[in-house]
Parts: C-alpha cells; structure tokens; sequence
C-alpha cells in the first residue's frame, strides 16, 4: 500500500529530474529533426524508448528480490554520487565560476553539426541522425530510469516516482509539440539546483538508512538533510565567490 | 560500436566528473561504512556522514574556483 502522505518528496524528486533530462533530449531530437528530416529522427528516439522499456520490464522485478538494507546503500550512493555532482555544477554556476546551461546555444551547436555531417544516398536511412536521437533517449532515458530507482525503489515508491517521471515526460512532449523549440524557458539551472539538493538529501537518508544509523525524527530527517544542504551549498556559492575574487 | 562507446562514456560521466571530487566522496563513503558503523556514536552517525559531504562539497568548489580563475 502506498502512503500518499509520505510519497511527495519521491514524486517532486522524480518530476523536476526527468524534466531536466526529457528537455535535453527534446532538444536534440528537434535538432535532428529539423535538420536531418523526422522520420529518422523519430525512428532513433523509438528504437531507444523501446530498449529503456524492455530493460525495465527484464531488470525491473529483479530489485524486489535484493534485501531492503543493500538496496538502500547502494541507492544512498549512487545518488550521492549523481546528486553531488549535480550540487556541485549548480554551485559553479551560480558563482559565475562555470558557465550556465544554455538550451538554445547546445540546440544551435547540434544543429550545425548535424547540418556538416555527410547526408545518405537517396532512398536510404539517414543512420547519422537515427544514432543521435537513440544515444539521447537511451542516455537521458537511463538517467530517468535511475532517478525513479534511487528515489522510489526503497519505502514502495517506484509508483509515486514513477508518476512523477511520467508526468514530466507528458508536460516535456506536449511543450515540446506545441512550441517545436527548444525549451529555452524552462529554468534549467535552477531545476538542476533543487534537482541536485534532492537527490543528495536522499542519498545521505537512504545510506545512513541503509547502514543502520538511528535518524532523529525519523522521516522528518529528510526534511533537516535538505535544509542542511541548502545552507551548505549557499555557503559554497559565496565561499565559490570569494575564491573567484581572490584569485 | 561507436554509438556504444559513447553510451558507456556518457553513463560514466553521469557519476564521475572531476576525478578528485569523485575520490574524495568514495574515500568518505569507505570511511563512514567500514569504520563509523563500529563505533556506538549512535544519533551522531547520521550528521558525521553529513558533515564529512558537505566538506568534501565546499572544498572542492572553493578549489574549483581558484582553479578556474588562476
């Protein structure tokens, strides 16, 4: 049974994620598309969906049989490992030290790059954009698929998180079909901010879960995790600063 | 072949960025599960294995910084 109350953090997590990952591979399937032609475009983003789903229909029913306690170590730092890293860039960026994400400028530069490529015969499959768009789906894919493992795999919220991955994919498409650009708007920086904090407050959680730590409070802890990280990542943006000036 | 590669690289990449930062999270994580869990520190645990992270963090990007701008 899945209690809704306490399923919020898995979903909110699990939503501005894949919201992250579906605009980066929106991105590049428009570029593909409109420089290389739709079809093969749209053949190598199906031919990618196709394999991220059947993966987890074969791989999926096999973490129900790993013991709760190794689920969560491992869950705890492989996002430790992916949020930090987010935290990290989102900090350098911040400082000014890192240049920020820029949906338009990766969509240009794909575009151009896409346009020199050598184009098929005629008749044949343009097999340089099919690639490119099953590389996108299948890497920002498996990002979306960890995301809703990590975050939903221990506490029965692979549902929850689930829920959150797809309704960030519905809102990316539809944005995506609507306005057939980039989705320049959406702030991506900032999403990958609170993305990183996320994800890193329930690596911290799941481990320390995982290894038997006693939480004060209990779930609530997560709740303090993330306050923690975002003063220690406030600090690190002024600390990033500060070096910058010094330097 | 190539495309695969490419997966591979980019899959590693999603973890591991800048070697040093990826070092110093592994070696914290390897310290917290073989040795922290010994000791009987009970409700501290939890906010030592903070602690070390967020030092991890702000030293790395305070090194960044200099880096990148010296």
């Amino acid at each position: 049974m899945i209690d809704w109350a306490h399923a919020w953090p898995s979903v909110l997590a699990s939503f501005l994620a894949s919201v992250v990952e579906f605009v980066e591979a929106l991105t590049i399937i428009l570029a593909v598309g409109t420089v290389r032609g739709w079809r093969p475009a749209l053949i190598g983003a199906g031919i990618g969906f196709l394999l991220l789903t059947v993966s987890v229909i074969l791989f999926g029913p096999l973490l129900q049989r790993v013991p709760l306690a190794s689920l969560q170590i491992v869950a705890g730092v492989l996002l430790l490992f992916f949020g930090m890293r987010w935290l990290r860039k989102a900090i350098l960026r911040s400082a000014g030290v890192l240049k920020m994400h820029d949906e338009e400028a990766i969509y240009e530069e794909e575009v151009e790059e896409l346009a020199q490529g050598a184009k098929p015969k005629k008749g044949r499959l343009d097999m340089v954009a099919v690639a490119t768009t099953f590389k996108a789906v299948v890497i920002e894919g498996l990002e979306v698929v960890f995301i809703v493992i990590a975050t939903g795999a221990v506490g029965h919220m692979i549902v929850p998180a689930s829920i959150g991955a797809a309704a960030a994919g519905l809102v990316v498409i539809l944005l995506g079909l609507a306005i057939h650009k980039p989705l320049s708007r959406v702030p991506e920086n900032t999403l990958k901010f609170v993305v990183g904090l996320l994800l890193s407050s329930f690596g911290v959680f799941w481990l320390g879960e995982g290894l038997g730590f006693p939480w004060p409070g209990e779930d609530i802890s997560l709740l303090v995790i993330l306050m923690a990280f975002i003063a220690v990542s406030w600090s690190g943006v002024g600390l990033a600063r500060a070096a910058r000036r010094l330097a | 072949m190539k495309v695969l590669t490419g997966i591979m690289q980019e899959l590693w990449g999603l973890f591991v960025e800048d070697g040093s930062y990826a070092v110093a999270i592994a070696v914290w994580l390897a310290i917290v599960g073989f040795g922290l869990s010994r000791l009987s520190l009970d409700s501290l645990k939890g906010p030592i294995l903070f602690c070390g992270l967020a030092i991890v963090l702000l030293e790395n990007v305070r090194r960044s910084a200099i880096k990148k701008n010296g």
